[in-house]
This record gives C-alpha cells, sequence and structure tokens, in this order.
C-alpha cells in the first residue's frame, strides 16, 4: 500500500504503520526522517525497505558467489528482503524488463552489474524517479545513471596485477594475446584499456607485444575455440591473460588437452575451485581475484546507507559495510572492496569459491 | 551426358563402362560440393598458415567437428522424414550436466555405463519430441520449440548456478577427447562410427529407405503401407539418442557443464544438415553429406581464426554457403527431374 502511494507524505506513512502495529509506527517515524534527508518519499520504513540483485546473469558460478554475499549484506543491513532476478544470457539489452519489473514493484534499492553501461540507462532513470536507490557493483554502468559503483579493486590494480603475473611467467618478454568476455563489457574493457596503456608506458614491458584481444562471451564452448584460435594464429604466442572466470577455465582446459600445456602461460582471473585442477597439473601457475562475496555485501550496504539517506553518494561520505569496516565513496561515486588475491599451488587449496 | 546414364543401367555391366560411371557418379554426388569446398578451404588455409595442419591443428579440427557431426547426423534422420528437431542443444545440454551429475554422485560407475545413461536420457527426450509430433500431428517444428525451451528451463531448474567442472570427472573420461589412435582422437572415432553405422542402416535396410519415402510423399507413403507414425517416431528417437551421445562427450571435452550447456546449437546442427545437401523438405540427403557438412562448418570458424579474419565474417559467410547449398541443391533436382523425364520418353 505504502507502495502504491509513492508520493505520500510522513503522516500518512506513519498512518499507515498505525493501522499495522505500534511497533511499525516508531520505524516508520524512523524511516520517514531518513526519507526526508534522502530527499525521496518512494523508500519504505526501516525494517520494510526491498533491496534487488541483477547480476549480469543468472546461473553463472561467479554471480552466485557474488550474490550469497549480497544476501548475507542484505540481512546483516536489515533489508526486510532481499531477492535475486535476472537474465540467462548476458546480453546488452536482456537487464531491461527485470529493471522495468522492479520499479513497479517499487523495490527501494536495485544492485545491478550492467551488460553494458547505457542499454540499462533509460530504465535506470525511470526506476529512480519512481524513487529507487541504484548501486552497480561488479560492472558500471554510465555513471549518469546510478548513485553509486561498488568496485572489485581499482580497475587500475586488476589490470597492473595481470601484466605483473603474466610477465613474471613467461619472463618479461614476448607475445601475450587477451581472452576477454564480451566485447562490450565494461569492466573487461576497463581492465584492458589500463594494461595496454602499462604495456606502451612501462618500460619493464617494453619486450611484450600485445597481439590480440579476443571475445569468448563468456561461453564456455565459444571461449575453448577462441583459445585455440590464438595458438594456431599466432605461433609465437608466450602466453594469454583472460580476465574473465569462464575464459580463464575454458582456456585452461583447452591448454591442459593440448601439447600447448606448460609452453604457453596462463593467467587472468578466475574462481580458484574451477581452477584449482589446473593449477595443480601445472597449466597455470599463478592467477587473481578478489573476494567476491565481499562484492555483493558491501553493495548490500552501500544501498542500506543510500535508502536511508547516510549517505547520497558524494565523495568523502562513508559508510559502515558490518563487518567489512568502514568504507569512503572515492572519485566517480565509486566504493571500493579490497585488494586482489593471488592464487598459486601453494595457497589455492585455502579457499573456497 | 546421356551416354554415361546409360552406361549406369544395370543391363550394361562391362568394367570397360563402370569405370566412367564411378567417376559420373561421383560427379553428380550431392556432396560433391560441400567435400569441394572442404578440400579448399583447408588448402588455402594450410598455404597461409602451415600451422593449421600440424598434429595440434589437425586434432583440433577433427575434435571440433565431432559433436556438431554426431548431431548432424541424428537431425538428418529427422530431416529427411520433413520434420525438424530444435531441441537437440537442450537436450544435448541436459545430457551433459547429467553426466556430469553422474560422475560427481557416483565417481567409481564404469565409464561405459555413463555412456549407455546418457544415450538412454536422450533417447527418452527424443521419444517424447516424436510422441508429441506423431500423436498430437502438430508440426515439429513447433512442437520441438516448445520442448527446446521445456527442456532448457528443466536444466535451468536443476542445475542452477551449479557446474562441473572437467575436474570433478574421471581422468580417463576426460582424455577420451585428449588421446589419439592414429592420429584420430577417440571421440572422434566414435563420430565416424556413428556415422557408418546410420550411413549402412539408411542406405541398405527397409526402415533407412522408407525414411526417404515418408519424406518424400508422407501420403504416398502411408497408401504403400509404409509404418509412417512408427517410422517418424523411430526417426526422433535415434536423433534423441545421438543427442544424448554428444551430451556425455560434450561433458569429456570441455571444462564445464551447466544451466546453459549447448544453448544455440540447434541452428548449427539444421546449418551443417543443409550445407550438407539434406534437403530441408525432407526425402533426399545423406547422413555422410550432413557429416561433411558439420566439419566445413566448424572448419570455417577454425580457418578464419588461423587467418584472423575479424568473427564478424564468420556469420555471414555461414549464411552464404547455406544460400549455395540451397541453390546448388535446387539446380540438382531440376537436372535430375530433366534427365528422369529423357530417360521415360526412352523407355517409351
Amino acid at each position: 500500500m505504502r507502495f502504491i502511494h509513492s508520493g505520500s507524505t510522513r503522516r500518512r506513512a506513519a498512518f499507515a504503520a498505525l493501522a499495522t502495529s505500534a511497533a511499525l509506527v516508531l520505524s516508520a517515524c524512523g524511516g520517514g526522517a531518513a526519507t526526508e534527508g534522502g530527499g525521496e518519499g518512494g523508500s519504505g520504513s526501516d525494517g520494510d525497505q526491498t533491496i534487488t540483485f541483477i547480476p549480469k546473469q543468472l546461473n553463472n558460478p561467479y554471480t552466485d558467489v557474488v550474490l550469497g554475499g549480497g544476501e548475507d549484506g542484505a540481512t546483516e543491513a536489515g533489508f526486510a528482503s532481499s531477492e535475486v532476478v535476472g537474465p540467462l544470457d548476458a546480453s546488452a539489452s536482456s537487464q531491461v524488463s527485470f529493471i522495468n519489473a522492479e520499479t513497479q514493484r517499487g523495490t527501494n534499492v536495485i544492485v545491478i552489474a550492467a551488460n553494458d553501461p547505457d542499454a540499462v540507462g533509460p530504465a535506470l532513470e525511470e526506476a529512480r524517479t519512481a524513487g529507487a536507490k541504484i548501486v552497480a557493483f561488479d560492472s558500471d554502468t554510465n555513471p549518469d545513471y546510478r548513485d553509486l559503483f561498488v568496485s572489485q579493486v581499482n580497475a587500475k590494480d586488476v589490470a597492473l596485477i595481470q601484466l605483473e603475473l603474466i610477465s613474471e611467467q613467461i619472463g618479461g618478454e614476448g607475445e601475450v594475446a587477451i581472452l576477454s568476455a564480451t566485447a562490450n563489457a565494461t569492466n573487461q574493457n576497463e581492465w584492458i584499456k589500463f594494461m595496454e596503456e602499462e604495456l606502451a608506458a612501462n618500460p619493464e614491458y617494453a619486450k611484450i607485444k600485445l597481439v590480440a584481444k579476443v571475445y569468448g562471451d563468456d561461453d564456455d564452448t565459444k571461449s575453448f575455440q577462441e583459445a585455440q584460435g590464438l595458438l594456431q594464429a599466432y605461433p609465437n604466442l608466450k602466453g594469454i591473460i583472460s580476465p574473465t572466470t569462464v575464459g580463464i577455465a575454458a582456456t585452461a582446459r583447452y591448454l591442459s588437452t593440448s601439447e600447448y600445456k606448460g609452453k604457453v602461460a596462463l593467467t587472468g582471473l578466475g574462481l580458484p575451485n574451477e581452477m584449482r585442477p589446473f593449477v595443480k597439473d601445472g597449466t597455470v601457475t599463478e592467477f587473481a581475484l578478489w573476494d567476491p562475496a565481499q562484492l555483493g555485501y558491501v553493495a548490500a550496504f552501500a544501498g542500506k546507507a543510500l535508502a536511508d539517506g547516510d549517505i547520497t553518494g558524494e565523495v568523502g561520505d562513508t559508510f559502515e559495510a558490518g563487518e567489512l569496516g568502514e568504507r569512503e565513496i572515492a572519485e566517480g561515486g565509486i566504493v571500493l572492496v579490497g585488494p586482489p588475491t593471488q592464487f598459486n599451488a601453494e595457497n589455492i587449496d585455502d579457499y573456497d569459491f | 551426358m546421356s551416354l554415361d546414364s546409360k552406361s549406369a543401367v544395370p543391363a550394361h555391366p562391362t568394367p570397360e563402362h563402370s569405370r566412367p560411371s564411378a567417376f559420373a557418379s561421383f560427379l553428380r554426388l550431392r556432396e560433391l560440393p560441400v567435400i569441394l569446398a572442404l578440400v579448399v578451404l583447408v588448402a588455402v588455409t594450410a598455404a597461409l598458415n602451415p600451422l593449421f595442419l600440424g598434429e595440434q591443428g589437425i586434432k583440433d579440427l577433427l575434435l571440433n567437428a565431432t559433436i556438431l557431426m554426431i548431431l548432424a547426423v541424428g537431425q538428418t534422420l529427422v530431416i529427411i522424414t520433413r520434420n525438424i528437431d530444435l531441441s537437440v542443444g537442450s537436450i544435448l545440454g541436459l545430457v551433459a550436466f547429467g553426466t556430469g551429475s553422474i560422475f560427481v554422485a557416483a565417481p567409481n560407475l564404469p565409464i561405459i555405463a555413463v555412456f549407455v545413461v546418457g544415450m538412454l536420457f536422450g533417447a527418452v527426450l527424443g521419444a517424447l519430441n516424436g510422441l508429441l509430433i506423431t500423436i498430437a500431428k502438430v508440426p515439429a517444428l513447433v512442437i520441438t520449440l516448445g520442448t527446446l525451451y521445456i527442456f532448457r528451463g528443466i536444466n535451468n531448474a536443476w542445475a542452477g548456478g551449479t557446474q562441473y567442472f572437467a575436474g570433478d570427472r574421471p581422468e580417463a573420461f576426460g582424455n577420451l577427447s585428449v588421446d589419439t589412435i592414429l592420429g584420430f582422437p577417440v571421440i572422434t572415432l566414435i563420430a565416424v562410427v556413428v556415422v557408418a553405422i546410420v550411413a549402412v542402416y539408411m542406405l541398405g535396410t527397409r526402415p533407412g529407405r522408407d525414411l526417404y519415402a515418408i519424406g518424400s510423399d508422407p501420403d504416398a507413403a502411408r497408401l504403400f503401407g509404409i509404418p509412417v507414425t512408427r517410422r517418424v517416431l523411430l526417426a526422433f528417437v535415434v536423433n534423441g539418442l545421438l543427442a544424448g551421445l554428444a551430451g556425455v562427450l560434450y561433458a569429456s571435452r570441455f571444462n564445464s557443464v551447466g544451466a546453459t550447456t549447448g544453448s544455440g546449437l540447434e541452428l548449427d546442427v539444421v546449418a551443417a544438415a543443409v550445407v550438407g545437401g539434406v534437403a530441408i523438405f525432407g526425402g533426399s540427403g545423406t547422413v555422410v553429406g550432413a557429416a561433411i557438412g558439420a566439419l566445413l562448418l566448424t572448419t570455417i570458424t577454425s580457418a578464419l581464426t588461423a587467418l584472423r579474419v575479424d568473427k564478424f565474417w564468420q556469420q555471414a559467410i555461414v549464411g552464404i554457403l547455406i544460400l549455395a547449398a540451397v541453390v546448388i541443391d535446387r539446380i540438382a533436382s531440376v537436372r535430375s527431374a530433366r534427365k528422369l523425364r529423357i530417360a521415360e520418353a526412352r523407355n517409351v
């Protein structure tokens, strides 16, 4: 009911709350005050707020870990309910109908990993007009369309660590290629851009040549064949960087079953559980990733702080992210989660995700 | 030309005549254009990039074609009866995920048993398609479009975010797509055996020939006393069985099986059959042609990558091939119709 009268005043919200129970009155007042601070009337009272996660695609193992952290975070932060909806394919426009549905339901916080920075724009605008707070995580939307972006780690750090790893593994010299996800994935392209800049600028990498960028569309079969094609097209290839969990696993599978095993280096961003056999059989020496669960966890707390009006997304705003402690909003409305972890034969058994 | 066709008549089986006639019938092979295209493609690519025909290169080419080949053979049976099965990608996905689940649940199960279970599972799904089509008498296009989504939906509900990785399966199972015998990967040999068995069945057995008759004219076939329902059902069951086999092999070859495994594959399969000379309106085409069509399509992808041609051109090239196949097919059928008329006129 409160969602239908989304423009309701504090009195009306209090009345509605009175009608249900006295306990709710108190929280409704609290919520009302927060609403005023946030400058919008749609959010329900404390304890009634809802959060919905829209990942790039459902049934993706990496996404599942992120969302697991997100749901934990949502419960701890005090959302009344949290939900996950999303498309089964990671195409540019597939998320739009889900955003529209959330707008109609009056969800308070939408957390989204954009498949395309602009395709989701108009739908998110509408959601904001209706009073929802938008938190982007994992893959950013165009900054105009969201309040905050929760980033795994500094994009540049992610790019640099992968370059360091590949440089180490190929002895600082030779041809390398990148096997990415989709050609228009925001996070992928940002990392690739930083890698290219660093390769050009850093004299340590002067002897490393980036010969190709190919796209496996986060599809196992396609990534597998792209890896195969890379090795055929570039006979002198020394290493492959795959900044996507699907891509690195598929490439590892191909390398481990071919004559290139142990000869062509592979690194990138992978899930320890998926990469374990390839680290153990010597196909992969070392790769990196952040803890994906923390990403969802922080996004949930950021959403809560926005919905309560504690923060507005200004640079310098801070909020408590549960057991992970205080986070500050950096330039561009970005919240950083933590440094990436490197996984190798020695420590990979310590992780389970 | 008329000499050749005369010599093909068994009334003159002299050895001098049989040789040119064999050559002539080779020239008239429906599979000839696709074989030629394959040879030219491989030759040109290998000339520009010798690695393409290196040991690993050949192995990759064969491995890439294996799964599509098996699917194309099954699809050909169905298309020949003037039907189509769009649900094969979803069947493959279900069986592939099932295979992953079986190995996790019962790691010590003999590999051969997993093959049997996977193929039976596929056959059941195929039978479901066949029954719906033959009993409800709704066009296969509609029924299998429906089951495409139903099977995929079940797969999504069953798998959720779960994926099983190569590491979860016995090494011997994964090695089926790594080990080679005389340069041929084991799973490719399985595919070749499948092609051979089905090809012989289609050429040499009564039910095999019946499928062609049904596709040429279902009503005439029924009048002629062919058990049309049973035969069409058989085609769908065999197609499901082969999709199941392909699903098991998929799990052997690729790293992960999950909710989206095999989605979108159905169109590649139909394209392979059509490019291989299987007429989409039924009644003609061979499983060998379809298998070569599959090999051609996967080889194109590899060749364009090896030659560093932009990915975006690949789909356009596949499209052109399909159109070319259809045009060649049309010309061939017009010519053979004319020849038949001339032959009949002579006999009178």
